[in-house]
C-alpha cells in the first residue's frame, strides 16, 4: 500500500491542506493582515518596535538604479545576507560569510564577484523570487552567528525554529537543520532536516528529512537522541508575543539563536506548512481543539507560553490533554 | 455554521432549479438525455411524370395528412418554373403544382421526412361514416358474396372479427368456389379493395380504402399499397386486405384515405407517381427542435438554440469550460495534483481539442522544452522581467512558425495546428518553469509539469467525451449542476489523495512509537 488510510491519519490527528486552508488560516487569518508577514521588512520594523530581536537590518534597494549604490552599502560588513523582501521558501536568499576585497564567500565556500552579487540583487528588483513576479525589494541584513550547541547539527547555515501558534499558544515546534543538501537553508522541500519538539522541554522527539524518519545528521552524522533547544523558556514566549504584533490567529514564527544575541524572529508566516506534523510524528488536530476550547485568551505571552509547556509536553502526558485527545478523536 | 448552511441552502436551490429545467427538457419537451437516443427518419420522395400536351396544366397530388403519431420534419414541392400552392379540402392534403401551358415530358417532385413518435395517440375520429351503399352483383354473384357473408358471420362476434374472417376466406389459398366467382387470382389489388367494401357494405358496415407507403430504406419505384378501413360505430380500424390482420404495421405510412384519387393530372396524359424511400438516423435532439410542438416553448425559444449556427458552435466549446474547471478542482482540492498555473491546464486542454491528443501533446513538449533551453540563455543576459517575458513570446512565435514550416515542408500536416495553443500561455508556462527550475530544480519542474499535463488530458478526455459534449451543449442548466458541486468542493476539508501519500511514514511510524 502506497496510502495511509484515512480514517487512522484522521485518528492521529493530522490536519491537510484542505482542512488547513479552510478551519486554520481562513478562520483565523484576515487577509488584510498578510502584508505584515508576506514582508519581511514591515515584519522587521514591527518586531523592533515591539522590542523584539531581529537580525540588524544593514540596507534596502528599491529600484534597478539603486543597483549601483550596492558596493557602497556593502563595503562597511564582511557578513551579510541579501533577501528578497517578499520571497519565501528560501528563494533569492544569498548568505555571505567572508570577504576579502572585491571577492565574496558564501559558507559553501563558493566564491561569488561583486558582479554576480549585483546581478543577483537585479533579478530580486525584477521579481524573479516574487510570488506572480511582482517587482520585489531587496533587504540586506547582519549575519547570524550560530550558536555552538548546533554546531554539531547544522552543515553551512543557520537552523531555525518553527513554532505555530495558534490565537497566541504555541502548539507544536520543529527545528530545522540546514543540510550540504538544502545548500545551507533551514528550508524542508529544499532537504534541510526537520526536529519535532517536545514543547515541554525543546528536547528532540523525531527527525525526518525528505518526509522519511532520520536518526542523525546526514553530513555531521550526529544523532538527534542528545540534542535539547537551549533558551527553551524564552523561546516559547518570545513565539507567543507575535500573536500579539500581528494579529494573526494561525501563524509560523521562526526563531534563530545567535550565538552572541541570543533568541531572535526572521520570518513570520501566516500559512505555516504541515511538515511540522510529519516532524513530530503527531497531529496538530488534538491541540487546536485544546486552544478552541479555552473560553478567553491569556493576555500575557508567558503565560501562553506556560499553558503550552503544561498541556502540549509529549513526555509528561496531563490528564487535561488525554482528556481533550479522546474528545477529539472521537469526532 | 451560518454561512455553511447559507451554501447549503443555495447549493440546493440551484440543484433544485436545475433538476427541474433538466426534468422539464427531457420529459415534457422530449430531449432525449443521451445523446444515443437516435432516431429513424425516412425521407420519401414521390417523382410524378407525365407528357404535357401544350395546354394548361394543373397537376393535384394528394398528400399524406399530419397524424400525432407521425411527425413530418419538412416537406419540400420541387417543380421548376410550375406555380404551386397546397390546399386543404375536406379528404385530406393535396398539392397543386400548375402552368400555363407545357410541352412535352414533366417531372414533379414532392419530398418529404417524417419519423414516427412515440408518443402514443388515437387517431382522431372525427370523420364518421355516411351509411355504406349497397352495391349491385349480378344473381350468381349475389349468392356467391351472401354465403361467404354467412360463413365469416358464424365464426365472428363482433365487426372486427367479422371483417378479418371475411378478408382471410377471400384470401385462401384454396379459394372455394365462391371465392372463385368473386375473385380470380389476376385481380388487381383495386378490385379486391373494392370487393371487400363492397362485401362489407352488404353488411351494412362502412368501409373506405386506405392508400400507404411501406417505409423500407433504399426502395425505389415504390407504389402505395392498399388497406381497408372499417368503421366499427366508434372508432376506424385499419386492415391489411391482403391478410386480414388489423392495426397499423410497424413501418407503413398511411397516404391517403378515402377514394378521392391520388393524382389528377389535367393537361397531360401518361401520369404515373413513383415512390422512393431513404432511411437515415438523425439525433432525436434535432427532431425535438423541429417538432413545431415545441418552437414556442420559453426553454427552446430563449436558449442557445436561437442563436446562428456559427454562434452555437462558439458556445460548444464555452459550455464545455466549466467542464474543464471542474476537474482543475477535483484535481487541486481531491487529489491534490500540483499544476503550474491554476487554468492553465484549461487553455491546454481547450488547445489539445483542436490539435487532437498526442499531435498536441507532442506539439507542447517540443515548444516548452525549446523554449526552456532559450530561455535559459536569455536569463544570462541580465534582462528585467518584462523585457524577459516579452523575449519569450517573440521566442515562442519563432518556435511556433519554424514548426509549422519544417513540418509543412515534411509533408507533415498535422503540425501545423500548432497555432491553436495560445501564444501568451506558453510564454507564461515557460516562464514560470524556468524559474521553478532555478529555484527548485528540475524536480519541482518534472512535478508541476507533468501535473498540469495529466489535469489537461483529462479535463481534454472529459471535453471531448461525446456525452459530455452533447449534455453540456443541450442541457446548459448542467452548468448549476456543476457549480453546485464546485461549492461543495470548495467546502472539502479532507485529505487530499496526495496527503495519504504524504503522511503514509507518519502512519507507519505513529504503530512504533504507539
Ligand atoms: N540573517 C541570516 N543569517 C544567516 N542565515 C539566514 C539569515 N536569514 C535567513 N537565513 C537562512 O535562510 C533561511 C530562510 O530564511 P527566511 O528569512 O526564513 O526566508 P524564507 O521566507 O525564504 O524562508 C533561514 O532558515 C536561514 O537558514
Ligand atoms: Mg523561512
Amino acid at each position: 500500500m502506497f496510502l495511509a488510510s484515512a480514517r487512522k491519519l484522521r485518528s492521529f490527528g493530522i490536519i491537510g491542506m484542505n482542512q488547513r486552508n479552510f478551519g486554520l488560516i481562513s478562520k483565523y487569518n484576515p487577509r488584510h493582515l498578510y502584508p505584515l508577514v508576506d514582508d519581511k521588512l514591515k515584519t522587521k520594523l514591527l518586531a523592533q518596535k515591539a522590542g523584539i530581536t531581529v537580525p540588524k537590518l544593514l540596507g534596502t534597494l528599491d529600484y534597478q538604479h539603486d543597483v549601483r549604490k550596492l558596493g557602497e552599502i556593502l563595503a562597511a560588513y564582511n557578513q551579510f545576507v541579501i533577501k528578497p523582501v517578499q520571497g519565501s521558501g528560501g528563494k533569492g536568499i544569498l548568505v555571505i560569510s567572508e570577504r576579502d576585497h572585491n571577492l565574496y564567500f558564501k559558507p559553501s565556500g563558493d566564491m561569488i564577484s561583486l558582479e554576480e552579487i549585483e546581478r543577483h540583487v537585479s533579478n530580486i528588483l525584477s521579481g524573479l523570487h516574487s510570488l506572480g513576479g511582482k517587482p520585489d525589494s531587496v533587504m540586506i541584513e547582519s549575519l547570524i552567528q550560530l550558536d555552538p550547541v548546533f554546531s554539531d547539527y547544522s552543515y553551512e547555515g543557520i537552523p531555525d525554529l518553527r513554532v505555530i501558534v495558534l490565537k497566541g499558544y504555541p502548539i507544536m515546534a520543529m527545528l530545522r537543520l540546514t543540510t550540504h543538501a538544502s545548500d545551507g537553508k533551514a528550508n524542508l522541500h529544499q532537504g534541510a532536516v526537520g526536529v519535532g519538539i517536545d514543547m515541554g522541554t525543546g528536547a528532540a522527539l523525531h527527525a525526518v528529512q525528505f518526509g522519511e524518519p532520520v536518526q542523525h545528521h546526514p553530513d555531521t552524522r550526529k544523532t538527534f537522541a542528545e540534542l535539547v533547544v537551549p533558551h527553551w523558556e524564552k523561546l516559547l514566549p518570545l513565539a507567543a508575543a507575535c500573536y500579539e504584533m500581528t494579529g494573526l490567529g494561525y501563524l509560523g514564527v521562526d526563531i534563530v539563536l545567535d550565538r552572541d544575541l541570543g533568541p531572535m524572529i526572521i520570518e513570520l508566516n501566516a500559512r505555516p506548512g504541515l511538515s511540522i506534523q510529519v516532524a513530530n510524528c503527531a497531529g496538530l488536530a488534538p491541540r487546536v481543539t485544546v486552544i478552541e476550547a479555552l473560553k478567553n485568551i491569556d493576555p500575557d505571552p508567558a503565560s501562553r507560553a506556560d499553558f503550552s509547556k503544561n498541556n502540549f509536553s509529549t513526555n509528561l502526558r496531563t490528564p487535561l490533554l488525554r482528556q481533550e485527545r479522546t474528545r477529539s478523536s472521537d469526532l | 455554521m451560518q454561512t455553511r448552511l447559507t451554501l447549503y441552502i443555495l447549493v440546493f436551490l440551484i440543484l433544485g432549479t436545475a433538476s427541474g429545467m433538466i426534468l422539464y427538457k427531457h420529459l415534457v419537451l422530449g430531449f432525449p438525455l443521451l445523446p444515443d437516443d437516435k432516431k429513424l427518419v425516412w425521407t420519401i420522395e414521390a417523382r410524378i411524370d407525365f407528357i404535357a400536351q401544350g395546354d394548361p396544366v394543373i397537376v393535384s397530388f394528394a398528400l399524406p395528412p399530419k397524424n400525432p403519431n407521425t411527425i413530418l420534419l419538412e416537406e419540400d414541392f420541387a417543380s421548376p418554373d410550375y406555380g404551386f400552392s397546397e390546399l386543404t379540402t375536406p379528404d385530406g392534403r393535396r398539392a397543386q403544382w400548375s402552368k400555363r401551358t407545357a410541352t412535352g415530358p414533366q417531372i414533379a417532385y414532392y419530398r418529404l421526412a417524417a419519423y414516427k413518435t412515440d408518443r402514443i395517440e388515437a387517431t382522431p375520429s372525427s370523420d364518421i361514416p355516411s351509411a355504406p351503399v349497397k352495391p349491385e352483383f349480378d344473381e350468381a354473384q349475389q349468392t356467391a358474396a351472401t354465403t361467404l357473408l354467412d360463413q365469416a358471420r358464424s365464426k365472428s362476434a363482433n365487426t372486427e372479427i367479422f371483417t378479418r374472417e371475411l378478408i382471410k376466406s377471400l384470401n385462401s389459398q384454396s379459394p372455394t368456389q365462391n371465392t372463385s366467382l368473386l375473385i380470380n387470382d389476376q385481380a388487381r389489388a383495386d378490385d379486391k379493395t373494392n370487393l371487400v367494401i363492397n362485401l362489407l357494405a352488404l353488411e351494412n358496415i362502412s368501409a373506405r380504402i386506405v392508400r400507404g407507403l411501406y417505409l423500407e430504406g433504399g426502395r425505389r419505384r415504390q407504389s402505395l399499397t392498399n388497406f381497408i378501413e372499417i368503421h366499427d360505430g366508434t372508432q376506424w380500424l385499419l386492415f391489411d386486405q391482403d391478410t386480414g390482420n388489423s392495426g397499423l404495421p410497424e413501418n407503413f405510412l398511411i397516404w391517403q384515405h378515402g377514394d378521392q384519387s391520388l393524382l389528377d393530372v389535367i393537361g397531360g396524359k401518361n401520369s404515373r407517381v413513383s415512390f422512393s424511400i431513404i432511411e437515415n438516423t438523425q439525433s432525436s435532439r434535432n427532431l425535438v427542435l423541429h417538432d413545431n410542438k415545441n418552437k414556442n416553448a420559453a426553454l427552446i425559444d430563449f436558449s442557445i438554440y436561437s442563436l446562428p449556427i456559427e454562434q452555437q458552435n462558439a458556445f460548444k466549446m464555452i459550455l464545455l469550460l466549466p467542464i474543464g474547471a471542474l476537474i482543475v478542482v477535483i484535481m487541486r482540492l481531491v487529489i491534490g495534483l500540483r499544476t503550474s498555473g491554476t487554468f492553465m491546464p484549461i487553455l491546454i486542454a481547450l488547445a489539445l481539442i483542436q490539435t487532437t491528443l498526442l499531435t498536441g501533446i507532442i506539439m507542447f513538449l517540443i515548444v516548452v522544452s525549446t523554449g526552456l533551453l532559450i530561455r535559459f540563455y536569455l536569463s544570462r543576459l541580465n534582462l528585467l522581467f518584462v523585457a524577459r517575458i516579452s523575449a519569450v513570446i517573440i521566442v515562442v512565435i519563432a518556435i511556433m512558425a519554424s514548426i509549422s514550416i519544417i513540418s509543412n515542408k515534411l509533408g507533415l500536416s498535422q503540425a501545423l495546428t500548432v497555432t491553436f495553443f495560445p501564444l501568451i500561455i506558453l510564454a507564461w508556462t515557460i516562464e514560470r518553469m524556468s524559474v521553478l527550475w532555478e529555484e527548485d530544480g528540475p524536480r519541482e519542474v518534472f512535478i508541476q509539469g507533468s501535473g498540469s499535463l495529466i489535469t489537461a488530458v483529462i479535463a481534454y478526455l472529459f471535453m471531448t467525451n461525446r456525452i459530455v459534449e452533447y449534455l453540456t451543449f443541450n442541457f446548459p442548466e448542467l452548468m448549476l449542476i456543476n457549480l453546485a458541486f464546485i461549492l461543495i468542493l470548495g467546502q472539502y476539508t479532507g485529505y487530499r489523495l496526495s496527503e495519504l501519500y504524504r503522511f503514509k511514514s507518519l502512519e507507519r511510524r505513529h504503530h512504533v512509537s504507539g
